[in-house]
Parts: structure tokens; sequence; C-alpha cells
């Protein structure tokens, strides 16, 4: 069932910083704990298992009873961090996500891995490109779309120390290094990748590299774009949206999830309400992907350099 | 033991207080022109001899890390549940009546968040259970002695998150764990049995992996006994099937399925108060 993507040299797999950086966290704080849903390879919790046994909680496959029994271990005083694959940790235990996590503010951490269409050739039941919408939705959940290992680690050492539920939202795709090491996560702060007052480029988790890697080839045609990292979906830097509105002559969302709902949808509703802008948003359009594996896929809806550049010669040359 | 213990079995006294609690529920559900009757009444003497007998609280520090822990998992009795909080100390009797009122802190379900001394906020059936395991690993985790408790209701029982809970359970041996359930035998539409056979739940828990016995759920003395000396097995979780009567202590609501969420009128309410007063003498 598992799909390995070999990371070529100097691309990364966010899960190899997510499990460092736990083990990391847990044996400083003997409040860190992890609950896994059987998935113990893929959320790469081995090394924790080993080394923290009596914190490490596998229930078995069963997701609501997972987050159920997160929202336990953090009324306990625990603080527990709930892995598991994105596609069954959100939509098996959603009313769990709702009532237990976001209603009642347990400080529950869920990691949800191998998010949106990393799974590739597995199929629709395995990709999820609808937790954003679903999470977004969810008051007091704080929603996090790290965009490469050094922000994975930031997000999860922020998430620690904030008291509340959070959604952290891990890829397993290659992705290169793109945060300074001395960076630190900042909730509602969208982190300018990359300045420019032409076109607005607003990604986030895999995404964010093609934006760069698109800007790059928008200025060798002149195009300046400024390059935004949405990692903080909940709370969003609206501010940084609507500079993007204002400043520049188009925005382009790019999100490994479905255009409705996620970052395309949030950047919609801001622009719409304060400052009218046209907003291209590229993302999965509404259908259940076809067969193929994850690059395939990731190429067959835009969401490349090439497709990002596309849209935004598109918002340029309307003008 | 807490401020809030008696430290020794005194069925009488958690009778009356029993009935107190029935009877200010029923006034909550009038006022409100909503609730779950049926269901406050069944599990009214459970929830009053964990909280005023059982449970090591402290009603001045309603947070203490070390106390122990109790789920409502069924949420939709919350009539039973605030005014036995209320009974115990946990909440001020005068803010019972504004129980559903426009901004009250007592919703119709309830929110740990709101009220000091709720630990869950349940309402959709099948959410205490998971957060009761997790309350017990906790514990075990950090070596301490709280002991975590969790009323279900006997039709919540088919919700399917029960059962992924309870393998946990075992498998973890949470003998620190202490599952009760109200077996009213009534549901929403109509008996549990007409719905979904419950039968034989005993053997389901024991097929389970845990230590089951059951009880006479309005037997306050017989609830402490075995309330106050769990865990029945050690390494294994314990289930308390308590047997109750839906409505109970109201004679013309006991055992009727619309007496679910029946309201009261004024003059219905009248006569179950007069019933249930002249039980406490």
């Amino acid at each position: 069932m598992s799909v390995e993507v070999q990371a070529a040299e100097g691309l990364f797999d966010c899960r190899d910083a997510f499990a460092a950086t736990l083990e990391d966290m847990a044996e400083a704080d003997g409040r860190v704990c992890a609950v896994v849903n059987d998935a113990v390879g893929s959320t790469k919790t081995k090394g924790f298992r080993k080394r923290f046994p009596e914190r490490f909680v596998n229930v078995g496959i069963a997701e609501q009873n997972m987050v159920g029994v997160s929202a336990g271990l953090a009324n306990g005083g625990m603080i527990p961090f709930c892995c598991g694959a994105t596609c069954f940790l959100m939509a098996r235990s959603m009313e769990q996500v709702k009532v237990d996590l976001g209603y009642a503010k347990n400080n529950v951490k869920l990691c949800g891995m191998s998010s949106g269409m990393a799974y590739g050739e597995l199929g629709p039941t395995h990709h999820s490109i609808e937790d954003m919408a679903w999470a977004r939705v969810i008051p007091n959940l704080m929603v996090v779309v790290p965009a490469d290992p050094v922000e994975t680690a930031a997000a999860m050492r922020w998430a620690r120390d904030y008291v509340g539920p959070v959604f952290l939202r891990i890829s397993r795709m290659p992705v290169p290094e793109l945060l300074p090491h001395d960076y630190r996560f900042e909730p509602g702060r969208a982190v300018t990748m990359r300045e420019g007052n032409d076109v607005a480029l607003l990604a986030n988790g895999v995404m964010v590299s093609r934006a760069l890697d698109a800007a790059e080839r928008l200025a060798t045609q002149g195009v300046h774009a400024r390059v935004l990292n949405m990692s903080s979906m909940t709370p969003i830097d609206r501010e940084a949206v609507l500079r993007a509105a204002r400043e520049t002559r188009g925005i382009v969302t790019a999100e490994e999830a479905s255009i409705y709902g996620g970052l395309g949808g949030a950047v919609a509703e801001i622009v719409s309400e304060e400052h009218p802008a046209r907003v291209i948003r590229l993302g999965v359009p509404g259908v259940f992907a076809p067969t193929g594996s994850a690059q395939f896929l990731l190429e067959h809806f835009g969401l490349t350099a090439d497709g990002i550049y596309a849209a935004a010669m598109r918002l340029v040359e309307r003008d | 033991m807490g401020a809030l213990n008696s430290g020794n079995a005194a069925s009488d006294p958690l009778r009356k207080a029993a009935n107190e609690v029935r009877s200010r529920a029923l006034e909550m559900v009038h006022h409100a022109g909503l609730g779950h009757p049926g269901g406050d009444l069944s599990s009214t003497d459970v929830l009053v001899t964990l909280y005023l007998a059982v449970m090591d609280l402290r009603s001045h520090d309603p947070a203490w890390k070390d106390r122990d822990r109790f789920i409502m998992s069924k949420g939709h009795c919350s009539g039973a549940f605030y005014a036995t909080l209320a009974q115990a100390g946990l909440l001020d009797k005068a803010t019972l009546q504004t129980y559903m009122d426009p901004l009250s802190s007592l919703n119709g379900h309830p929110d740990r968040n709101k009220v000091a001394g709720v630990e869950a906020n349940t309402g959709p059936l099948g959410h205490g259970l998971p957060i009761a395991v997790g309350c017990a690993l906790a514990a075990k985790m950090q070596h301490a002695a709280w002991r975590t408790f969790v009323l279900v209701g006997d039709g919540e029982l088919q919700e399917g998150s029960n059962w992924e809970a309870a393998m946990c359970a075992a498998q973890y041996k949470l003998d620190n764990l202490v599952l009760i359930v109200d077996r009213n035998r009534i549901q929403q539409g109509d008996f549990t049995e007409n719905t979904i056979n419950m039968n034989p739940l005993g053997d389901k828990w024991r097929a389970f992996g845990w230590s089951v016995t059951e009880v006479d759920g309005h037997d306050c003395d017989a609830l402490f006994q075995l309330l106050s000396n769990t865990p029945v097995e050690p390494g294994k979780p314990t289930c308390i099937i308590a047997h109750t009567t839906k409505g109970r202590g109201v004679s013309f609501m006991e055992n009727k399925p619309e007496w679910h969420h029946g309201v009261p009128t004024a003059e219905q309410l009248a006569t179950a108060r007069e019933e249930l007063m002249g039980a406490c003498k």
C-alpha cells in the first residue's frame, strides 16, 4: 500500500523532519506523546515507539477512537500528537475533530501525513484534497501547511507550545529546503518568499517551491512576482492577502487541495469583501483525480511551475 | 478523599439527593420546553452516587489535576447532569434556572468551556468512551492514581466508536477506567430490542476483554459498593451494566418511550414533584 517517493539529492520528505522533531520534543517534555492508527511506518513513528514506548499509543485502525483518545489524553495533561494519513485522519474522524477538539478546545495536535495527492496511484480513496475546506470551517482549529522540512519542524515546536487544537498538514512529496534554519513559525503571518509587484503567487505546502520556480521564469519575461508562503491557513494573514490584491495585477493561488474552500477559497473570500481583484485558483477543480502517480497528477492539474507561470501570464497579459 | 465525599455509604441521603436532582431536572426541562427527562431520571442515581459519594473532587478547585474524571457520554441528559453538579457544589443552583435560556452557560448539551466540572463536550453519541480511554491512558502514563468514570446510554452503544474504544481499553489494560451503561432499554424511537438488539450485552463486553458486573442502577448502596471497589479485576477495564428504568420515580413517565424527550406540563410537573418528594420521606 505504501508509495515511497525517493527524494532526489537536495530534496526532503517532510515526514523525516516531523519524526525527528517529535522525538526531540518528547525527550525534552514528558507531556509529549504520540497516538497512531496502526500506520507506524507511514507516520515514521517507529523511532518514537522504540524510544518512548510508554508514551506511544497505537489504537489500531480506528480513527474516531484515535481522535477521542487524544482528546482524553489532553484532558489528562498530556500533549498528544495524533498522527495518521490525512485521508483517514480527517475524513473518518470529522465529528471528533469538530466536537472533541474544535468545540471542546482540547490541546491536541493533529498531524496529517501524506496529504493532498501524495498517494498518487492508490487513488481518490487515499487522496486528501477535501481536508482544507473541512478544517477551515471548524472554529478554534489552527491549520498549518508547512512548505519544507524547516517549517515542518518549526510549526511542530510552535504547536507544542500553543494551547489548543492544531492541524498540521504534512507532505511526503520531496521538496527542497526553502527557509533558513533559524526560522520561527508565526501563526497568522504570510511569509514573503520573494518580493514583486506585478503579480502575486500565494501557495502553501509542496506548491511553495513550485511558485518560486514559476517566479524565476516570470522574471525572465520581465514579470516580477511576489511569492507568499501561506502556511498559516487558520488564522490567515488577511492584510498580506489584501496587500497582494492592492499592489499587484492579480493573484494566483496554488495548493495541493480542492480549489473549493482551501487557500483559493480563503483568498477569494477576503478580496471579494474588501478589495475585489482577479484571482486564479490552481488546485483540484472539483473532481476525483484519475489514476496516476503523484507527480503525474500534479502535472495533470497544472500544479507545477509551468502551470503557475501560465496562470500568472494570463493575469498580466489581460491588461 | 475529597471534600465532597461522605466517606461511607449512606444510601438514604443519596436517595434523597437523587430525588431532589430528579425534581430539579424536570423543572429545568419544563422551563426550557426541551430536554430528555426519561434518560435524566434513569441516570440520576448513578450520577448522584458518583458525585456525592465516590469520586475524589474539589468543589473549590474543579480543575484540580488529580481529580477523578467523569465523562457524561449521554450528553443529552444534561438536566440530571447539571442538577447533580449543583448538588455537589460544582455549579450554582440558581444557574439551573437558566437551562437553555439565550446565552446561558447551560446549553442543551454540556460544554466544558462554559461549566466548570464538565470534562467533555458531548451530545453526539459515541464520543465519551474514547475520551475516557484517553483520560485513563493519561493517568497510566503519569503514574497518577485518579480514576476515570464514563456513563453511556444503552442505545448509544449502537455507535461503532464505542467498540473501537472498548478494544483499545482492554489492549492497554485500563483497570483505572469504569464504564457504566445506563441500561434503560429505551432509545428515542422505540425499545432498544425493537431497534437493534443489544443482548447479550454483558457477554459482548466480556468478549471485548472487560470485567463485567450487573447491578440495579437505582440501588445507591449497591452502586456505591461497586463503584468504590474498582477495578473488579486488576488488569481489566470495568463495565458496570446498571439496570435502570427510563423515567424512574415518576409513575406516568416510567418505561414510556415517549418520555425520551417529552416535556412535562405544569400540572404533570406538579404531580411528578409530589411523587418524588413523597418518595424522600
